[in-house]
Parts: C-alpha cells; structure tokens; sequence
C-alpha cells in the first residue's frame, strides 16, 4: 500500500463522517437517501482498501445498490406519486 | 517492450485521471443544471474508459474483465444522463440566461 | 516509473472526488445532487482498479462491475421517483 492510496483510504473516511452528519441535517428526504447511498459508496470503497473483496461487493450490490432502488421505490409508492 | 507498453499503460492512466478531474471541475464551475449533467458525464465516461485502457496495458491478463467494465460503461452512463436531463427539463429547471435554443420545448409545443 | 504514474492518477482522481464532493454538499437542486452521486460513483470505479493494480490482485475489479452495472439502477430509480411516476 503507497502513500497515495492510503492517504485517499483517509480521505474515504473522513468524507463518510461529513456525508453521515449530511444525513441527518438534510431537511429533504430525498437529499438524506442520497447521502445513506453515498455513505454506503465510501464504506464499500473503504472495505475494498482493508483487503476485502468479498464484503465490498456485498456492500456495493446491497448496500448501494438495492438500499437505494428500494428507498425511493418505496417513498414514491407510499406518497401517491407526489414529490 | 514490456516497458513502453507499460509507460503507455501508465500514461493512459493519468490522462484518464486528468479527465475525470476537468469532469469534476465542469461540474462545480457550470452555471445550470443541464451544463453539469453535460460536464459530469460525458467527460468522467471518457476517463474511465481511458483508466480501463490503461489497467488492460498494465495487466494483459485482465483484459476481457476490463472490456466489461467498459461495455456496461458505455451502455449505461448515457442513458442515465438522458433520463436525468428529461427529469430536470420536465420539472422545469431554472436554464442560464445564455441559452438561445430549447428544442424539446418547441417539440412539446408543437405536439401540444 | 508506473509506480510513479500510478501515484499521480491516484492522486488527480482524489482531487476530482474532492471537487465532485463539495458539489454533493453546495447543490442547490436534488437533480444536482443526483449528477455528483452518479460522478461519484464513476470516481470509485478508478479508485478500485488503481487499488487493484497496486495490490495486483484481479478481484477486486469485480466491484467495479457491480457498480458499472447498479448505478443506472439507482440513477433510474430517482429520476422516476422525482418525475412521481411510480
């Protein structure tokens, strides 16, 4: 690992902490999902940093992916359609 | 040999990075929505694929893996931008007092 | 010398992150955001095949396939949610 790389795992980290705290101050919902999907992008780059493949992908299929299809599937459905 | 290539490979791979840097550049600096769905795309597909070329020169091995990226990455990337412009135009996005022509309006007019 | 390179387009695509990232935060409308979500995401996919040139492990770029894959998803499911049309 050079320090290059390992100074972007830093930057991963700390922008998950900014783009959590984003989260829970967004005053719309959507923007707040948005910011879990991204907060779930940094995780799985991160996990992929620490050596591990596996649960990056995971994350990434699930975590990324499916959470966020899933939230505003879901919001659209319960709202009627109204945004 | 193996060592041109593998200069190129890295070359490949930094134009692509610089790519992807001009890409996020266009996307803080643009002035309306429809400029930074224009900027964002177009411009970080062309360095992903420049990154992709670059890690095939670098690792022959993992070629067709590559090229899969790649393909899904042209597929797919286009077709989100243009849906994203249709959302954005649809639920009438403030455009920069600069624009001259709105096509898809006129057309909706037209239909209309 | 790809030692070298590599750091160097490790470290303009950190930059870039940096740059698509405070678009995230300042965007002033939600479709704003949803572009640096997708910039984002293509932004990750250079970062996980710089990772797995340097460790020189052909795995990884597996990740990189889900999200060339799943991104459209997510970028489709917002645009539908924002257009109402679910």
């Amino acid at each position: 690992m050079n320090t290059v790389l390992l100074s972007i795992g830093v930057l991963l980290a700390v922008a998950m902490i900014g783009v959590a705290w984003l989260t829970i101050r967004a005053t719309r919902i959507a923007t707040a999902m948005l910011a879990a999907g991204l907060v779930s992008l940094f995780a799985s780059v991160l996990f992929l940093f620490l050596a591990a493949p596996d649960v990056a992908m995971t994350e990434a299929a699930i975590g990324s992916g499916l959470t966020t299809f899933l939230f505003f599937f879901v919001l659209g459905r319960v709202r009627g359609g109204q945004s | 040999m193996g060592l041109l290539i593998d200069i190129i490979g890295g070359l490949l791979l930094v134009s692509g990075a610089a790519f992807l840097l001009f890409g996020s550049l266009g996307l803080l600096r643009m002035p309306d929505v429809f400029n930074r769905i224009q900027a964002g795309t177009k411009t970080t597909t062309l360095g992903t694929l420049l990154t992709l070329a670059g890690a095939a020169c670098l690792q022959p091995a993992w070629g067709w893996k590559l090229l899969l990226i790649g393909v899904f990455l042209i597929f797919t990337n286009p077709v989100s931008a243009q849906v994203l412009a249709n959302t954005a135009h649809r639920r009438g996005a403030q455009k920069t007092p600069l624009t001259k022509i709105d096509q898809l309006a006129e057309d909706q007019e037209g239909k209309a | 010398m790809v030692e070298v390179l590599i750091a160097i387009a490790g470290t303009l695509a950190g930059l870039a992150f940096l740059l698509a990232l405070a678009r995230f935060v300042r965007g002033p409308s939600r479709v704003d955001r949803v572009v640096a979500f997708d910039v984002l995401t293509v932004i990750s996919i250079t970062f996980i095949v710089l990772v797995a040139l340097v460790e020189n492990r052909g795995i990884y770029l597996d990740a990189a396939l889900v999200y060339a894959l799943l991104s459209f998803l997510g970028v489709i499911a917002i645009a539908r949610y924002l257009e109402g049309r679910f």
